[in-house]
């Protein structure tokens, strides 16, 4: 049997298709916004909130919800809204705010959840799985692929929408207040979608490897492309492109999905680092 | 018609008050040219104009009517990054956006006009080079295409001929004259260069030491007057160019 039709075979398998599509649409959803995220130099923000996401994760565990996700997503959302607001005033401490909020989410997460299921005996496989994504992406429900398609579909529909407001709010924020763009309701949509995006992408890559869906496709795009617009459909496509080999690849050879992509994104910004370094002295 | 109004208006940083008792009133039409040694609150003075910053105390009223969205701006010091992907037409179109509101995409004529801005600032050639890749000059003149492109009815520059070379400087002052005359857009400028001050503006506040408002003829008297009187302040008038 060929590699390819391995790659069928494997694809005869629900689970499998699943897994792609859901992945798809989270690499994709993840890697326009990060251009965002990067420019306003907010990539850290995606670690703090997918460790918020985590803390979040064990107390719905303990508490016993049928479905963790809206619970999840709320924590997650309001603690966005917390430090992309309440970081303006306290600027100078903002980053250590974040690292102080995401320490703690994850210990107390840890903590809670060993204190009260002490007896489960693939703790350390859950609390594993919920860091390091590794196989709950294979065993996604069809209503899960659905969730996650709607909700990444919103967030593409949104950025596109708002494609301009958000260029002018990271490129000059002071020039788009001062010229009637409403800078705070901008930042507060911003501040939702990457919760929602960090909640999606748990699924995936766990909640450790998060930042890298968000900042890798970018950062690449950004080695190469030198404008907006060229740079953030770059994005897009490394990031589609990176989550469905680490997908395929992991597959295939059996590695964890989540860890895949990450070194896939890694591969491909090495790549895009080369050719930028090259490009750059071809112009000198 | 009045635009802005300033009564006893003070200005400044959280526990730093720079200028009190500003009080001045902007017409609509009028070209206001406000000067002051480097450090006197110029720059702070505009930023609470635009409402970037609040007001310690006093007043400050808008005209009937006046939305940000009417109001075009080109900072002294953008505080950008250096490495932002931004193709020069990307940043002058950027300056529709605020009377956009929630349409997503640019219109025909807002394209049109940013195309018009950048013929007149002589940097149609630069449209799809990178901003950051631009000399301090060229970035300057993209900066001001964008804050023409953004005003329909007042337009504010803080210090709008830094590093532009003087073929270009004159033609600037041409450019907002023509705004000023013939659309009728108020301008408020802030400028080191005294001499294009009294050129061209209708109106002048000095800020610094000693405060002055008023017309352009008054503002000579005003220094004429001192310069008689106190020899050393007519240097320290000198001083703002
Ligand atoms: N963000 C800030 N926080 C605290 N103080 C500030 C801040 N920005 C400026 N200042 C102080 O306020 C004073 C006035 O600054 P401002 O920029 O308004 O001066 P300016 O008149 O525009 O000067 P210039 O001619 O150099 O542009 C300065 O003494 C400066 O140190
Ligand atoms: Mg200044």
């Amino acid at each position: 049997m060929n590699l390819f039709e391995t790659i069928a075979y494997y694809f005869t398998f629900p689970f499998v298709r699943y897994a792609m599509i859901a992945g798809v649409f989270i690499a994709l959803s993840a890697s326009l916004l990060g251009v965002t995220l990067v420019l306003k130099r907010f990539s850290f923000i995606g670690d703090g909130l997918s460790h918020v996401a985590f803390g979040a994760m064990c107390i719905a565990s303990i508490l016993k919800f049928t479905n963790n996700i809206p619970f999840v997503l709320l924590i997650t959302i309001l603690t966005a809204v917390l430090i992309l607001w309440g970081g303006k005033k306290v600027r100078i401490k903002g980053d250590a705010m974040i690292a102080m909020i995401s320490v703690a989410s994850l210990a107390i997460g840890y903590l809670l959840i060993n204190l009260f299921k002490p007896n489960n005996p693939n703790l350390s496989a859950d609390v594993c799985s919920t860091l390091f994504g590794s196989t709950s992406i294979l065993t996604l429900s069809v209503g899960d692929v659905i969730l996650c398609g709607v909700l990444s579909g919103v967030v593409v529909l949104v950025f596109i929408f708002f494609y301009h407001k958000l260029f002018a709010i990271t490129f000059d924020e002071n020039f788009a207040q001062a010229t009637g763009t409403k800078v705070r309701l901008y930042n507060l949509f911003l501040a939702i979608i990457i919760a929602v995006i960090i909640v999606l992408a748990m699924n995936l890559v766990g909640s450790l490897l998060i930042s890298a869906l968000i900042v890798f496709p970018a950062l690449s795009a950004m080695r190469v492309f030198k404008t907006f617009k060229s740079v953030t459909v770059c994005s897009a496509a490394l990031g589609v492109f990176s989550a469905a080999s680490g997908i395929l690849v992991s597959i295939v050879a059996g590695t964890p999905v989540g860890s895949t992509i990450v070194v896939a994104n890694l591969l491909v910004f090495f790549l895009f680092m080369i050719v930028g370094l090259f490009a750059g002295r071809g112009r000198a | 018609m009045i635009e802005l109004e300033a009564q006893d208006l003070g200005i400044g940083y959280a526990g730093k008050r720079l200028v009190e008792k500003l009080n001045f009133t902007v017409h609509s039409g009028d070209y206001l040219c406000i000067l002051g040694e480097n450090g006197s609150g110029k720059t702070t003075l505009m930023k609470t104009i635009l409402g970037l910053k609040a007001p310690i105390c006093g007043s400050l009223e808008f005209g009937e009517g006046l939305k940000a969205s009417e109001i075009g701006y080109l900072p002294q010091q953008a505080d950008l990054q250096r490495d932002f992907p931004a193709s020069v037409e990307e940043v002058v179109r950027s300056g529709c956006l605020g009377r956009m509101k929630l349409r997503p995409f640019y219109s025909r004529a807002e394209k049109a006009l940013a195309d018009e801005r950048m013929k007149e600032l002589g940097i149609t050639a630069l449209r799809r080079r990178c901003y950051r890749d631009l000399s301090g000059g060229q970035q300057q003149r993209v900066l001001l295409a964008r804050a023409m492109v953004a005003t329909t009815r007042m337009l504010l520059l803080d210090e709008p001929v830094t590093g532009l070379d003087p073929e270009v400087t004159k033609e600037l002052y041409r450019d907002i004259e023509m705004l000023n005359k013939d659309q009728g857009i108020t301008v408020i400028t802030i400028s080191h260069d005294v001499e294009e001050a009294l050129k061209y503006a209708t109106h002048v506040l000095y800020i610094g030491g000693r405060l002055f408002f008023g017309a352009r003829d008054e503002y000579l008297r005003h220094i004429g007057g001192e310069a008689a009187r106190e020899p050393e302040n007519a240097a320290e008038g000198g001083h703002a160019e």
